[in-house]
């Protein structure tokens, strides 16, 4: 098994001690087939025991592993060491608050993840006695590849608008919005327009597309938004030219 | 232990200079200024035309000129640039789905550049050049 030397220059920042972040090197000795994550947990075991930074699965399901490697929002569990220079730059995902090294504070996705209710809203009234709800495979396929994702915020790290406005729903919020509003069996989508076609939410997005290239699970929030996008329009349409048309 | 998060600025007028894909979406964002050239220009054409033959005439001499065909060339390659980005992404604003699978992108695109053909023909044919 080959070892390679690489500089890993993680941001640092203590809240008791430091005013702003700084960069800290460690020299790591890597295996062939090491991901960031690795790295990283070299350095906590063997290096430097205050560095924090969040993971749990190292397998790309549970989403906490995600920070900004050589500048791209990135899951440190994804990322093959080997297809990266010598010196690999390690920071927290941009766009959100700094609360310790790597750890970023996500109240702000959290809030707005529940805000659009990701949960199914039966459409009919059914008992728990009359049987499940029953979904042809053509119906799932409509919204299977949004229940993709896994919460892990690249793709608010990698949009621009959310940097310059912070009030913007984002990318993932809304992918999942649309994914419960494509689902046959759902029926809240008009409680969920309310949240998602305003000016902080879909109308926001300039289709930057920034967030489906980060995502690690082909999720395509930014095809998602376009779609929510057209579909409000229509509604607008329906509703000031042909009003007496129920929906 | 405090708790006292650290917030980086985004700057707001050089953001897009930090990414090569910021910049791939400033170019195809800028090229919406000369469409809007060329629509002025339309507008300008109108204007001449109300004006009377000579004014029109005048109008034409303007665009063969130099700068004339200088200014239509640079706007029609922002407008295909404009058109082939735009035309690409279609497939992700409207899906299709026929049963179970969805219809390839490329299919897609390629209706929108079979419609854009079609127009074009169309607008040939009524100025009588087809
Ligand atoms: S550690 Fe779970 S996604 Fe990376």
């Amino acid at each position: 098994m080959s070892e390679r030397r690489i500089e890993l220059e993680v941001l640092r920042y203590s809240p008791e001690r430091d005013r702003e972040p700084r960069f800290q090197s460690y020299t790591v000795p890597c295996l062939d087939e090491w991901v960031v994550l690795d790295a990283l947990n070299h350095v906590k075991d063997h290096l430097d025991t205050t560095l924090s930074y969040r993971w749990s699965c190292h397998m790309a399901v549970c989403g906490s592993c995600g920070m900004m490697v050589n500048g791209e929002p990135t899951l440190a569990c994804k990322a093959f060491v080997r297809d990266y220079p010598d010196r690999i730059r390690v920071e927290p995902l941009a766009n959100f608050p700094i609360e310790r090294d790597l750890v970023t504070v996500m109240d702000d996705f959290m809030e707005k993840l529940a805000r659009v209710k990701p949960w199914l809203i039966p459409g009919e009234d059914k008992t728990l006695g009359s049987g499940e709800h029953r979904q042809t495979p053509a119906e799932l396929k409509r919204f299977k590849q949004y229940t993709m994702c896994i919460n892990c915020m690249l793709c608010y790290s990698a949009c621009p608008e959310y940097g310059l406005v912070p009030e913007f729903l984002g990318p993932a919020a809304i992918a999942l919005a649309h994914r419960y509003n494509l689902d046959s069996r759902d029926g809240g989508r008009a409680e969920r327009q309310e949240i998602i076609a305003r000016d902080e939410a879909v109308w926001q997005c300039s289709f930057v597309g920034a967030c489906s290239e980060v995502c690690p699970k082909h999720v395509d929030p930014a095809g998602a938004l376009q779609q929510v996008k057209l579909a409000s329009t229509v509604d607008w349409y329906r509703e000031h030219l042909l009003p007496w048309v129920k929906k | 232990m405090s708790r006292r998060p650290y917030v980086r600025e985004m700057p707001t007028t050089h953001w897009f200079l930090r990414q090569p894909r910021y910049l791939r979406y400033m170019a195809r964002e800028v090229t919406c200024v000369f469409i809007g050239a060329y629509a002025v220009l339309l507008v300008i054409a109108l204007a001449r035309l109300a004006e009377g033959r000579e004014a029109y005439e005048g109008f034409l001499r303007a665009l063969g000129s130099t700068a004339g065909i200088a200014f239509q060339v640079v706007v029609l390659a922002f407008a295909l640039y404009h058109t082939v980005s735009w035309f690409s992404v279609t497939p992700k604003a409207m899906p299709i789905q026929r049963g179970e699978e969805f219809v390839p992108g490329g299919v897609i695109i390629g209706a929108h550049y079979a419609g854009w053909i079609a127009l074009s023909i169309v607008v040939l044919v009524l100025a009588g050049v087809l």
